[in-house]
């Protein structure tokens, strides 16, 4: 809370510095910067003036060409018109070198670090003073340890970098750029990785960067960190530069309107649940992977039938084996049952036995998983169930005029854009892609829905679209089970909520009863809120569970294994 | 990779390729002291000049449609299969045992036996490297490659000593019985005022033809052909749908494995009528060479092989009637397949720009 306000203040001061400032040259000043991939033109006459020391936003929906802007401003294309000016001075960046010179550092959505390297050896990778290491790496120590202090930054020089958690691994990264001397840091989607917590810490670090006078790009597209932090806010669209405010004067509502050029609802608006009989039981299911480590460790859930089970946490931590096991293209060791039947879960069947259990899957990763992309959408549309009757036309051929006819209605009634079942499905935008699988899962009607980041990579108008689905999916009566990182999403869609820490369920909450702060605790691994560190007593935190399976018709004693 | 039309991508891009072969096989000549002009002038002429041309054109151009096609249906399964040569020759037996075990009365009764035969030959030698492929993650190009040298030892073993007739000297099978001779260009009606009886194309251009067509509707029409273009496109997805990966990677190589075998009704039974050492001459091989440049779709293979037989058939009368030694026939084929498979990309960015600078006029 207190954090809150104190940025709170100095945004204002910040912002109002701005206004009058005007005899202070921007910290980066681009005009009229155009790019274009082919007849893709992915920047259109941007221009855009981030004044010194300040938090700069910059929001927009996936593909409006916010990374395409970063990457000419830090030197990996070039724009094919404009100008770009640091503190004033004309300036071209031919390559990342040049930009570095510059003094903009780049924190990168996925860590260009060496994983076995230590956190110094990355530190001064490329930036070594001569032919010996020992001198270099004695002098990044000390800057390293002054940084640290100074910016609240507490990373061991001489950790290797693989053994850091995601959010040091992320420090190390900025650190890599102040060592450098750079007065700009950009930072591409930095919370999309970590724990409400971890990002609450970056959000501090920010803040003391901003209060020694670094000026700050932040590319996101989440609204609540653009409010949190920063000063100013630009809003990108389909690859022009829509509006840019000051971020006390606007509001989320504000922001989403102009990032998808129309008004949205933020919030889901679902009736109260109707749980009927249980449908969906996993009991203390065990899955190994690849390289023989368990990844879930003794999972028990339960899902009834017209009712959300929301799945939250970081992701790595159980959430794909779960999905993977129960989709039927990974083994493990448990019970599964659905609608009394229980699964093979040796490997004897697979996803296609799934899908006649009654199992749908839109799977986390649509792109490696969910669909063929050189595939048309209608053949698609048909993955998965392309053994389905009625999409033969004998016994040798398929049915493909009538299975293209059956995409055609699908994508109208999905709004799947544009409606052409023979485009390839690599030429859908992501919202569009996400569409085209959810139409062929949900339309099965299926008895149970796995879903995994629903709306990962989609743009707004979509996810209002998609959830509205999930929601009318619940009501007709299936068990659905949301895997999500988004935490929003999580608590907006789910009518329960169970958090996953490292192959384990660290507690249920109803979405009602909890917030994010308790939310995050759980998915930092911490069992309970009062709960002290010893393993003795587990069923304190079983107690929600308890009761769930205390009104299964079976009375299950999943949870009874600490009596 | 920005995106060409259509047309271009399917008839520029190769053709560019070949121009470019050609320009480079022309320096080559040039520098050898031949004469391009003429050994051009003698290609033509020698493949598709005369009736007598066409006929060998289209018989190599037979053998490589069923290598070619052996090679496609593997592809779409993303393996690759370079084991067309030993599946051939594999076929080839096939052939042969059908041929030799039965007094056959007529061709018409011989055929589909000896295809039956073929297929399953060639689907065999392709089993072993399929099976370990899909259960031992075997590198379908080592194993099949090994296959090749097997089934070459093994066909020498074979011919020299099981299958000889006593007192032959030469290591071959006997001649087949005439009853399961195939009918030449020159025995089918309508075609025989043309044909004379020396061409060799016979009665298994039509069955490439059909295989052709077969090949497209098992691809695209069938719910196989998804199950193999899905798996090769994206593993991950096909688990993720239930596509069985040993089921796919098998049948797709059984299927290849017997188009290879099939290969054999054109040479063996169709021209050599008996079965003799290293009876595809390479035909596995360029197979590969077709694949890549009809990039894997049966009309582009049906394209290129014909392609490979011109420049087989005219490089051999090249070698015949000029200087230039009928090697250049190889270096020909060798720089075709150089620009059409691995510098494809090459030509490609190099025409890109034309069709950019077009759209953005």
């Amino acid at each position: 809370m207190n954090n809150t306000t104190q940025s709170q203040t100095r945004r204002h001061s910040a912002a109002s510095s701005s206004s009058q400032g005007a005899a202070k040259a921007p910290a980066i000043e681009l005009r009229k910067i155009c790019k274009s991939f082919g007849t893709v033109r992915a920047n259109k006459d941007i221009s855009i003036k981030v004044q010194p020391g300040t938090i700069h936003g910059i929001i927009g929906e996936n593909g409006a060409g916010k990374s395409t802007l970063m990457s000419i401003l830090y030197g990996f294309y070039k724009a094919d018109s404009g100008e770009i000016l640091i503190n004033g001075r004309e300036t071209i960046i031919p390559d990342s070198q040049a930009a570095i010179r510059a003094g903009i550092g780049m924190v990168f959505q996925h860590f260009k670090l060496v994983p076995n390297f230590s956190v110094v050896e990355n530190v001064i990778l490329g930036a070594e003073d001569g032919r010996l290491l020992r001198p270099s790496i004695a002098k990044a120590r000390r800057e390293l340890k002054r940084l640290a202090q100074e910016y609240e930054m507490d990373v061991d020089p001489d950790e290797t970098v693989e053994n850091l958690s995601v959010g040091h691994q992320q420090r190390v990264e900025i650190l890599k750029a102040l060592y450098r001397q750079a007065d700009i840091l950009i930072l591409d989607e930095p919370t999309g990785v970590l724990t409400p917590a971890e990002a609450d810490h970056l959000f501090r670090i920010l803040d003391f960067l901003r209060a020694e006078g670094k000026t700050i790009i932040l590319i996101t597209h989440k609204l609540r960190e653009i409010m949190e932090i920063t000063d100013t806010v630009s809003v990108m669209r389909r690859g022009e530069m829509t509006a840019t405010v000051t971020t006390s004067q606007t509001s989320p509502q504000a922001l989403a309107e102009l990032m998808v050029g129309r008004e949205v609802l933020l919030n889901v608006e679902k009736t109260k649940a109707k749980p009927g009989a249980e449908i969906l039981q996993i009991k203390d299911l065990r899955v190994w992977n690849d390289e023989k480590v368990e990844r879930l460790k003794g999972i028990d859930l339960t899902i009834r039938s017209g009712e959300i089970l929301g799945i939250a946490g970081v992701s790595g931590n159980g959430q794909t084996e779960l999905l993977e096991v129960l989709g039927g293209y990974r083994t493990g060791r448990g019970t599964i049952t659905v609608n009394g039947k229980t699964l093979d879960l040796s490997g004897r069947s697979d996803a296609q036995s799934r899908r006649h259990d009654g199992i749908a899957h839109v799977p986390e990763d649509r792109h490696h998983h969910g669909l063929i992309l050189d595939f048309p959408a209608w053949e698609n549309f048909i993955f998965g169930y392309h053994n389905a009757p009625e999409y033969q036309k004998n016994t040798v051929l398929m049915d493909n005029a009538g299975i293209v006819r059956a995409t055609e209605e699908a994508m109208q009634r999905f709004d799947v854009r544009p409606p052409i079942p023979a485009l390839a499905a690599k030429n859908f935008s992501g919202g569009n892609q996400q569409k085209i699988v959810l139409a062929r899962e949900i339309e099965r009607n299926p008895a149970v829905l796995l879903i995994g980041q629903p709306t990962r990579g989609v743009d707004i108008g979509a996810i209002e679209f998609i959830h509205k689905r999930i929601i009318e999916l619940r009501d007709a009566g299936a068990a659905i089970l949301l895997v999500s990182v988004e935490l929003d999403e999580i608590r907006a869609l789910s009518d329960r909520i169970a958090v996953m820490f490292d192959g384990e369920i660290m507690g249920e909450r109803l979405p009602e009863d909890t917030d994010e702060k308790d939310l995050g605790l759980l998915m930092a691994g911490m069992r309970d809120r009062n709960r002290v560190a010893d393993e003795e007593t587990p069923n304190d935190y079983n107690d929600p569970r308890d009761d769930n399976d205390d009104d299964g018709a079976d009375g299950g004693d999943a949870g009874g294994e600490g009596e | 990779m920005k995106k060409l039309p259509l047309w271009a991508d399917l008839v520029l891009v190769p053709l560019i390729s070949i121009v470019l072969a050609a320009l480079i096989s022309a320096l080559v000549i040039l520098a050898i002291g031949g004469d391009p002009v003429e050994a051009v002038s003698v290609m033509f002429e020698g493949a598709l000049g005369s009736p007598y041309g066409w006929g060998y054109t289209l018989y190599y151009t037979t053998s490589f449609i069923f290598t070619g096609l052996a090679v496609t249906v593997a592809y779409h399964a993303s393996q690759f299969n370079i084991g067309a040569e030993g599946q051939a020759q594999l076929g080839g037996l096939g052939v042969a045992l059908v041929c030799l075990a039965l007094p056959w009365p007529h061709w018409a009764l011989a055929l589909p036996a000896a295809m039956v035969g073929a297929a399953l030959f060639g689907a065999a030698w392709a089993a072993i490297p399929a099976w370990l492929a899909a259960k031992r993650g075997s590198h379908i190009v080592i194993t099949t490659i090994m296959f090749n040298y097997i089934a070459y030892s093994l066909l020498q073993y074979l011919l020299v000593t099981v299958l000889r007739p006593a007192g032959q000297m030469d290591p071959a099978t006997a001649r087949f019985p005439s009853g399961a001779s195939l009918p030449t260009f020159h025995d089918i009606p309508g075609l025989s005022g043309i044909f004379s009886p020396s061409v060799p194309a016979n009665i298994s251009f039509f069955v490439a033809i059909i295989a052709c067509v077969a090949v497209w509707v098992l691809l695209w029409k069938t719910r196989l052909g998804y199950q193999i273009r899905a798996f090769g496109k994206n593993e991950q997805a096909a688990d993720y749908a239930g596509i069985s990966r040993t089921k796919v990677i098998v049948i797709s190589m059984l299927i290849s494995g017997a188009l290879a075998g099939l290969m054999s009704i054109n040479n063996v039974m169709g021209e050599a009528e008996r079965l003799l050492q290293n009876s595809a001459e390479g035909a596995g091989f360029i197979g590969i060479a077709v694949a890549l440049m009809g990039r894997n779709h049966p009309l582009g293979v049906f394209l290129a092989a014909f392609l490979f037989g011109f420049l087989y058939q005219g490089g051999a009368e090249m070698g015949l009637w000029t200087d230039i030694p009928i090697e250049l026939r190889l270096l020909l084929q060798g720089l075709v397949v150089l620009f059409t498979g691995a510098l494809d990309e090459m030509v490609r960015m190099m025409i890109t720009p034309f069709f950019r600078r077009k759209e953005a006029r």
